[in-house]
C-alpha cells in the first residue's frame, strides 16, 4: 500500500488523518484497565525480589546491616563446600523429582485424555482430591507409610518379603523424592492433560494411515505435540521443589537436607540475612539455568525422533 | 470393470450400540475407478470409507482390498491412504516433512526420499512451498499437501473424506478439475465421500447413493441422474417433480402408467416387479419441462400459472401451478428468452416429452434399531 501511495500524484494523496491523542488510544485504555493488577503484581513480586537482591550485596554484624556493597556473600555461597553440597543436592533432587513426576503423570494424563470417555471430568476431580488436605498432612502421612514401623515395612514383613523392617525408607533423599513426586503429581498431570486434549485426533489417524504402528504414531505425533505440556509440567515441579523446605525437614533426615534449610537458618538462627539473600539469588539463577537447559535438551530429543 | 475388483465389500454391517450405521452393504469398486459415495450426513458413507481405511471395523461381513480380506488388518498395513476432511497436516512439521512422513519408514535413503517428496509436491504444484508450516498454508494448499502425502506412498487406493467441503466454491471447482486429472495421471482407485451431488456427478466414474446405512443405487453419473431408482435418490440428485399415477399394464415397449394431466405414459420397466393397478410414482426433471412462447406449439402441452420465481444468473427457476395437480411443477429455464422477466401470476404454457418421465420405486423403510 505504501508503494502505491508514494507513486500517486501529490494532489491525489489523501490528507494525513489527525493523529489521535495517546491518552485516547486503545493502548492507553488497556493499560489503564490492567494497572491495578499490574501494580499489585509488581509490588508483590518484583519488590521482594529486589529487596532480596539488594540484601545479598550488603553485610550484617549481629543486628546492624552494613550497606556497603560487597561480593563476600556470593563468595561464601558459591565456594563454601557446605553450600555447594546443599545446592548440588537440591538441584539433583529437584531434577529427579520433576523427571519422575512427569514420567508418572504422563501415562495418567494420557489415559484420561484418550480413554477417559465421558468421565474425564470425574477423573480430573479425583486427581485433585489429595490436594484438599493440608500439604503438611500429606507429608506427614508419608512418614506413616515409610516409617520404621510404618505401613510399607509392616506390609512387606507380613507378606514375607522381608523378615525385618527396612531402615533406609525414611529420613534420606529417596524419601524426599517420593514425597515430593506425590505432592506435585496433580500439578504435572493437568498441563500434560491440557496439551494432550488439544491434539487433533485425526492427526493420529493420519499417522496410522501413513504406516505408523500405534507406538510409532505416539512417538512421532502425540509426544512432540504434547511437548509444551511436558515442559510446563517440568518447570512447575522443578522450580518450587529446589527451594522446598517442609518436605526435607520432615522426611529428609540428615541426608535429605536441601538448600532451603540453609537459607532459613541464615534468616533465622544464623542471623545473616545478606548471606541468606545471596544463597537465595544463587539458587534462583542456577535453577533457572537448569530449567532452561532441561527444556532445551527435551526439545532436541524430540526433534531427533522425527 | 475388470474381473477382480480392487475393493469388494461383502454384506457389511456396522452397529454402534443399537444404532445401525451400515446395513448389509455390498459393493465392488474396480481398479483405476473414480468412485463416489454420496449421501446426506449420517447415511453411513464416512463409516464405510473408514472401514475401508481400517479405522472402523465392520460388525459383520467382509472387505477385500486387492483380493485380500482386510478384516482385522490395521490401517498401517493396508494398501490404502486417506485424505482427511480436516486434512490432518502435522503442525509440528513443514510441508516437506509432512509429505516425507510415510516414506521415513521405508528407509529409502536421503536422496531417493528427497526425490520422491519433490516429485509428489510438483505433482500437486506445491514445489515452491516445501519449507512452510501447515498453518502458513491456505485451504487449497493444505488439501494439496494432504494429497501429496498420501500419493507419495503409491497406494493402490486413495480414500478421500469430503476433501473439498472446507473450500469456497471457486476453489472447489478448481480442485475438482485437479482431482480428476490427478486421478487420470496416477491411474489408481479413488474413493470419494461427498454430500455434494454435483461433485459426485462431475468427478466420478460411478456413484453409490446411500441413505440410512444402505446403498440405494450404484450407477454411472448419467444413469443415476437420468434413471434414479427410488424417490429419495431422485430427490437427492437435483430437483424432481413427483407425480402419482396408477399402472395400467405391461406392453412390449414397457410399463404404461396413467397420470393426472400428463396422460398415459409408457415407461421403461424397473427392476422390481410392479402389479397392474397399483399406485406408482413417476418423476420428471425440472429442465425437461420447457416454456412455450407466443404461438409456439408442441405435441404435449399443459397450461399453468407462475407461482414463484428465483433468478440464478444463467437460469431462472420457476414454480408453475397447474390446475388438477397437488403440487406446483418446478422447472428450470435458461435466461435467453426472458423467463427472468415473467411476473408472478403470469399464465404460461409448457411443453413436456413423455419419454422424459421415470418410474420411481418407493424407498425401503429406514431401519435404525436392530
Amino acid at each position: 500500500m505504501a508503494i502505491t501511495a508514494s507513486h500517486a500524484p501529490a494532489e491525489l494523496a489523501p490528507p494525513e488523518p489527525p493523529r489521535p491523542r495517546w491518552s485516547a488510544s486503545e493502548e492507553a485504555s488497556g493499560l489503564a484497565l490492567i494497572s491495578p493488577t499490574l501494580l499489585y503484581a509488581v509490588s508483590l513480586l518484583a519488590l521482594p525480589i529486589l529487596i532480596v537482591f539488594a540484601y545479598s550485596f550488603w553485610s550484617q554484624d549481629y543486628l546492624t546491616i552494613d550497606r556497603a556493597l560487597t561480593l563476600e556473600n556470593y563468595r561464601t555461597a558459591l565456594f563454601e563446600p557446605m553450600y555447594q553440597d546443599l545446592l548440588g543436592r537440591s538441584l539433583v533432587i529437584s531434577l529427579v523429582v520433576s523427571l519422575v513426576t512427569v514420567a508418572i503423570s504422563y501415562p495418567i494424563a494420557w489415559f484420561i485424555s484418550f480413554h477417559g470417555g465421558r468421565h474425564k471430568n470425574l477423573w480430573l476431580f479425583l486427581i485433585t482430591v489429595p490436594c484438599w488436605t493440608s500439604y503438611l498432612l500429606r507429608v506427614m502421612s508419608w512418614k506413616v507409610i515409610l516409617g520404621y514401623q510404618g505401613v510399607l515395612n509392616t506390609g512387606l514383613m507380613s507378606a514375607g518379603i522381608t523378615d525385618q523392617p527396612i531402615a533406609s525408607l525414611l529420613y534420606n533423599s529417596n524419601a524426599v523424592v517420593i514425597t515430593l513426586v506425590h505432592s506435585w503429581a496433580a500439578f504435572a498431570i493437568l498441563p500434560i492433560f491440557v496439551s494432550l486434549e488439544k491434539i487433533d485426533r485425526s492427526l493420529i489417524e493420519a499417522a496410522r494411515d501413513l504406516g505408523d504402528t500405534r507406538l510409532m504414531s505416539f512417538v512421532r505425533v502425540v509426544l512432540p505435540l504434547s511437548l509444551p505440556g511436558i515442559i510446563s509440567a517440568l518447570l512447575i515441579v522443578m522450580i518450587p521443589t529446589v527451594g522446598d523446605y517442609v518436605t526435607p525437614k520432615l522426611v529428609g533426615g540428615k541426608d535429605g537436607v536441601m538448600i532451603a534449610t540453609a537459607i532459613q537458618a541464615q534468616f533465622g538462627k544464623g542471623a545473616n540475612w545478606p548471606l541468606g539473600a545471596a544463597l537465595s539469588v544463587t539458587t534462583m539463577i542456577v535453577v533457572s539455568a537448569m530449567a532452561g537447559l532441561t527444556v532445551l535438551a527435551l526439545k532436541l530429543v524430540v526433534r531427533k525422533i522425527r | 470393470m475388470p474381473d477382480t475388483p480392487m475393493i469388494a465389500i461383502d454384506r457389511v454391517n456396522k452397529f454402534y450400540g443399537i444404532y445401525k450405521a451400515l446395513s448389509d452393504v455390498s459393493l465392488n469398486i474396480g481398479a483405476g475407478e473414480f468412485f463416489a459415495l454420496l449421501g446426506p450426513s449420517g447415511c453411513g458413507k464416512t463409516t464405510l470409507l473408514r472401514s475401508i481405511a481400517g479405522f472402523d471395523n465392520p460388525s459383520s461381513g467382509d472387505i477385500r482390498i486387492d483380493g485380500h480380506s482386510a478384516i482385522g488388518v490395521p490401517p498401517n498395513l493396508r494398501p490404502t491412504n486417506m485424505v482427511f476432511q480436516s486434512y490432518a497436516i502435522f503442525p509440528h512439521l513443514n510441508v516437506e516433512e509432512n509429505v516425507a512422513y510415510g516414506l521415513k519408514r521405508l528407509k529409502l535413503g536421503a536422496d531417493e526420499e528427497r526425490r520422491r517428496v519433490g516429485a509428489a509436491l510438483e505433482q500437486v504444484r506445491l514445489g515452491h512451498l516445501g519449507k512452510r508450516r501447515g498453518h502458513e498454508l491456505s485451504g487449497g494448499q493444505r488439501q494439496r499437501v494432504a494429497l501429496a502425502r498420501a500419493l507419495v506412498l503409491r497406494p493402490k487406493v486413495l480414500l478421500l473424506d469430503e476433501p473439498l467441503s472446507a473450500l469456497d466454491k471457486k476453489l472447489r471447482e478448481e480442485m475438482q478439475a485437479e482431482l480428476r486429472s490427478l486421478q487420470r495421471a496416477v491411474g489408481i482407485t479413488f474413493v470419494l465421500v461427498t454430500h455434494d451431488q454435483y461433485e459426485a456427478l462431475a468427478l466420478s466414474d460411478r456413484i453409490a447413493v446411500m441413505f440410512g446405512g444402505r446403498i440405494a443405487q450404484v450407477a454411472t453419473p448419467k444413469e443415476i441422474y437420468q434413471h434414479p431408482r427410488t424417490k429419495s435418490v431422485a430427490d437427492f440428485l437435483g430437483g424432481m417433480n413427483f407425480l402419482s399415477g396408477r399402472t395400467l399394464g405391461q406392453t412390449a415397449s414397457g410399463l404404461t402408467v396413467e397420470t393426472e394431466k400428463f396422460g398415459t405414459l409408457t415407461l421403461s420397466l424397473p427392476e422390481e416387479r410392479i402389479e397392474v393397478g397399483a399406485r406408482a410414482t413417476v418423476g420428471i426433471r425440472p429442465e425437461r419441462l420447457r416454456l412455450l412462447w407466443d404461438d409456439e406449439r408442441a405435441p404435449h402441452e399443459l397450461t399453468g400459472k407462475v407461482v414463484n420465481r428465483a433468478y440464478f444468473g444463467e437460469t431462472t427457476h420457476l414454480l408453475v401451478g397447474v390446475e388438477g395437480l397437488e403440487k406446483p411443477l418446478s422447472m428450470i429455464e435458461t435466461n435467453t428468452h426472458g423467463a427472468d422477466d415473467l411476473p408472478i401470476g403470469a399464465d404460461i404454457r409448457l411443453a413436456y416429452d413423455p419419454e422424459a418421465f421415470v418410474l420411481l420405486a418407493d424407498d425401503p423403510p429406514v431401519e435404525r434399531v436392530h
